[in-house]
């Protein structure tokens, strides 16, 4: 990492004008194994550096990326984004003004146990062959696959400010998942859906996540809801297990709370949000038991950092306190518009070729004191405990949503008796909320991570943590996709996402349609 | 902007450098310039000029395939990523069923394309350039009163590819976008225009046709939920028919996995959709060769309502038979194929007579977040957007809030009673395709929402 040219940057955008400058330069490495049907599929590794500078010139935004890491590489960069910015600056309704931060000076690594890029690929390839194996000996297992991906990038942050700070980031991913039916084919997956866990964290939360140890009941679940009936449609009590939850939060809670979004800078792609100012400390977002915040310092969550992209350290902010509505996640641009000091820190960038926008760190649901998911069972006389993401979609306000999960199970009496295919349930945001009346307890949460959250344009996929134990929520439409009986003949079953159509679409055209936006 | 010169020069030092130490091997140079300058409410909120550049070795080495991608075109860098895509071969299991690199010999086609997708002007726009457009849908939406988000975005996009075996493959491109939203206190209006020439995007032209969605829909009402009678502005269509993508493979049919699997040569979709994939169609953009470096061929897919044939890569026809398609994903890759160039065949109604056929209907300009909800069937759920109308004895009455739907695109394709003229649309699920407005019966929306 060359920290001289990093500084030599900001050097030249003062020089040609900038009130406001910062450089990142970032170095990245990735590893990912994917195998399928007891074939690799995917075994590749991945290798970059790059240098995005972003200046403030007359208070207009500007950004480049460098392409060559060379003195003169980095002037044709600040020179771009100094012209940028000037070209900015002659369409603005005011000045971009930032809060005040002080200048910071740090090295910080995210905390793992075993380093991932030292288990052999051979290692990583048998661990998932072995898990497919295991799984193609439950009768009614049609496919299998595996995926294990691990990334480590440091960063450099350096700013006019005077910011000089070294972060390095370890993430790791695994996922397992088989597909079962003859004509009809439904999947079940581990330790979540599309590709599974992904942490700040590295090979222990493999082991963690005991794939090999999950094999056969993910394998055996699959069939089960093969041969389960259609979820019916109906008004009911919905327990949501931890990961669907934590989507959960992330669509309703996580993107309506993006100040940028609120301010209308995010109308013409990812849309703005319900949650105007004059709701702040005002809306009834949730019941008395529901407090969300968003957390950039747990360890090992894959939304954990020690600075954002403006150089303020990761924070804890409360989002709604005790059902209250109560606090955004800011930049410092969007905490100076809204008249608070400072920044909450939570603006990121994809890599050193974008530019940082306002982002999830990790949004969650506190514990509540519903004791273990048995627990929440067990005091449920009638409802569904909906498992597993499998579909989602909300409006471009954050109102109106729809998700189905992998699998759900009946709940009678306090006792699960029957699963269920093809899942959904149907809401509009503050009143599913509010319809919250408990909340698992700590044992129960965990932070989950979504890898591939999309925003901006140029469209930008980040990773954002949320912390769910499992929750209960009275009264909620279950069942809301065309029943069964309604669809056209012969065609009444369903078969699993592949997984790979928005991925296909967002690496052919390299873009990032699909995930979660 | 790398030159096919570079390309070639990486793309044989890489092949050089592995030797006799692979079985085959295939190297992809893409490069991407993209500037985008984003504005909202009026104003320029963001101006990035970025370059990104990708290098993707991918070794065969008796059976074991693996591969490597690096940002960095220096010599070392190439030479090392060679090495550590053949180290990570050398663990991996033997698998029987890796192909063999295309052979040059192979192109029974000529390789040439038929026309340039490279517009020296989009690739001349500077900052300055880029806000005289932002300035002028700033314009419309000022004399409106309407407040205006969106991005002018350029694409300057090269792309090689060449293997071990003598092929090597190479073309350059250029894209313009232009998003559009256009607010008022109660409403909003969206256009969105993209191509490969300067002349295909006009922001001021799509700044009004947002601007008019915007006003018209102004004061929106609420309308029941249930099954409507819509018409799709292509974008609309697009952001459905896509979710259809991935059943149009060979590799879902081998599979078993496409909605239309055991389906070829039977009727699937209504008798007046035609569907082809055509890299050369005139309003099309993207490259003019897979990622196995083959020619994209002209496949129909859908005729007539009936399925022909999926587009079909070197590994799936393997297992289905036939010929390669020209639609193929890189060596090693989980993804098969993919149809990147889709053409929905037209009809010879106008948007206005569709409208005027319509007693009550539903007018949808934008889907927004559509998934998939029952991937068998193909049932869908989103949001309608940015300017949904309501229809009333043949004319356009006012706006409604938005509405949930809950739709089979199977289904929906199906009960297509009216079809306009295909234009190059850009949505937001998916890459632009060439599809028409359409007139649906029985669409079905579920729920409402309070925007």
């Amino acid at each position: 990492m060359n920290k001289e040219l990093a500084l030599y940057a900001l050097d030249v955008a003062r020089s040609l004008g900038a009130s406001y400058a910062d450089a990142r330069l970032i170095k990245t490495v990735s590893e990912t194994v994917e195998t399928r049907d007891l074939y690799v599929v995917y075994a590749a590794d991945n290798e970059s550096i790059g240098l995005g500078i972003r200046v403030l010139v007359r208070g207009g935004w500007g950004f480049a990326t460098a392409r060559h890491l060379t003195k003169l590489g980095v002037v044709a960069a600040v020179t771009k984004a100094v012209e940028a910015a000037k070209a900015s600056s002659r369409l603005l309704n005011g000045r971009v003004k930032l809060a005040k931060e002080a200048a910071h000076q740090e090295i910080w690594q995210s905390p793992f146990s075993i380093d991932p890029f030292k288990i052999s690929t051979n290692d990583k390839v048998s661990l998932l062959l072995e898990c497919e194996k295991l799984m193609r000996k439950t009768r009614g297992v049609k496919q299998t696959s595996g995926l294990l991906t691990f990334t480590r990038e440091k960063k450099l942050f350096v700013s006019t400010d005077g910011s000089d700070i070294t972060q390095t980031f370890l993430t790791s991913g695994c996922g397992i998942d088989a597909q079962a039916g003859v004509d009809e084919h439904f999947v079940r997956s581990w330790p979540n859906s599309f590709g599974g866990q992904y942490e700040s964290a590295g090979w222990e939360m493999v082991q963690r996540w005991d794939l090999l140890g999950n094999a056969q009941r993910v394998a055996e679940e699959s069939v089960m809801v093969s041969k389960a009936r259609q979820c019916p449609e109906m008004v009911t009590d919905v327990i949501l297990g931890a990961s669907q939850l934590a989507l959960q939060i992330h669509e309703s809670t996580g993107h309506p709370t993006e100040l940028d979004r609120v301010f209308g800078e995010e109308e013409n792609y990812a849309g703005a949000s319900f949650l105007t100012p004059d709701n702040l400390g005002k809306l009834k977002y949730g019941s008395k038991i529901v407090n969300l915040t968003a957390n950039a310092t747990v360890p090992n969550a894959l939304g954990t950092f020690a600075y954002d992209d403006d150089g303020v350290p990761g924070q804890r902010v409360e989002l709604v306190k005790n059902g209250l509505f109560v606090g955004y996640l800011t930049s410092r641009e969007t905490a100076h518009e809204l008249g608070l000091d400072r920044s909450g820190g939570m603006m990121r960038a994809t890599g050193p070729g974008f530019t940082p926008l306002v982002r999830m760190t990790n949004v969650s649901l506190e514990p509540g004191d519903a004791g273990s998911l048995q627990d929440l069972i067990a005091d449920t006389k009638k409802g569904i405990l909906l498992d597993t993401n499998y579909s989602w979609s909300i409006d471009d306000r954050r109102h109106n949503f729809q998700f189905g999960t992998e699998i759900g199970w009946l709940i009678k009496n306090g006792k699960i008796v029957e699963p269920v295919r093809n899942p959904s349930y149907w809401g509009i945001t503050t009143n599913f909320w509010n319809s919250c009346d408990a909340i698992c307890g700590p044992s129960e949460h965990v932070y989950w991570g979504i890898p591939t959250c999309a925003k901006g344009q140029p469209c930008q996929a980040i990773g954002t943590g949320h912390g769910a134990a499992p929750a209960r929520f009275k009264n909620t439409k279950v069942g809301v996709a065309k029943p069964a009986e309604d669809k056209p003949k012969g065609a009444a079953h369903s078969k699993p996402h592949s997984g790979h159509h928005h991925a296909k679409v967002a690496r052919h055209h390299r873009h990032c349609a699909g995930g979660s936006k | 902007m790398i030159t096919e010169a570079k390309c070639k020069k990486i793309i044989d030092l890489a092949i050089a450098h592995a030797g006799n130490r692979v079985t085959d091997m295939q190297v992809t140079v893409f490069e991407q310039d993209q500037a985008t300058s984003r504005f909202a409410n009026n104003e320029m909120t963001q101006h990035v000029d970025t370059c990104t550049t990708t290098v993707t070795i991918t070794v065969n080495a008796k059976g074991r395939t693996a591969t490597f991608a690096t940002d960095s075109t220096s010599t070392k860098a190439i030479k090392r990523a060679v090495d550590k895509a053949i180290e990570t071969a050398a663990v991996l299991p033997h698998d029987s069923t890796t192909l063999r690199v295309l052979k040059p010999s192979n192109l029974t086609e000529d390789a040439t394309p038929k026309f340039s997708r490279y517009d020296p002007r989009i690739a001349a726009l500077g900052p300055e350039d880029r806000l005289k457009r932002v300035k002028s849908i700033v314009e419309v939406a000022r004399r409106g009163r309407f407040s205006a988000a969106g991005i002018f975005a350029t694409y300057l996009n090269s792309y090689a590819i060449g293997n071990s075996a003598g092929l090597f493959r190479f073309d350059q491109q250029t894209n313009v976008e232009c998003s559009i939203t256009m607010l008022s206190a109660s409403s909003s209006g969206w256009q969105k225009g993209y191509g490969c020439n300067l002349d295909a995007v006009d922001p001021v032209a799509l700044a009004e046709g947002a601007a008019s969605r915007a006003r018209k829909s102004r004061n929106p009402v609420y309308v029941r939920p249930g099954d409507y009678t819509v018409i799709l502005e292509p974008s609309a269509v697009l952001d459905l028919i896509c979710f259809l993508y991935d059943d149009f493979t060979g590799t879902e049919h081998w599979y078993e996995t496409s909605s239309f699997y055991k389906k070829i040569g039977k009727s699937v979709l209504g008798k007046n959709i035609t569907i082809t994939d055509d890299a050369n169609h005139e309003l099309q953009t993207g490259f003019f060769f897979d990622d196995e470096g083959m020619n994209r061929k002209t496949v129909t897919i859908v005729e007539d309502g009936k399925l022909k044939t999926p587009v079909k890569s070197r590994r799936s026809v393997k297992y289905l038979g036939g010929s390669p398609t020209g639609h193929g994903a890189a060596p090693s890759s989980a993804e098969g194929e993919f149809p990147m160039n889709i053409v929905v065949a037209g009809g010879d109604s106008s948007l206005e007579e569709m409208i005027a056929s319509t007693q009550r209907g539903i007018l949808l300009t934008r889907v927004w977040y559509v998934r998939d909800v029952d991937p068998n069937t193909k049932l869908l759920t989103g949001m309608t957007r940015d300017g949904t109308f309501l229809i009333e004895n043949g004319k356009v009455t006012r706006g409604i809030k938005n509405l949930r739907f809950n739709q089979s695109v199977i289904d929906m394709l199906k009960n297509v009673v009216e079809i306009g003229q295909p234009v190059l649309a850009a949505g937001e699920e998916t890459f632009p395709a060439v599809v028409p407005p359409m007139k649906i019966e029985n669409f079905r929306f579920s729920s409402r929402t309070k925007a």
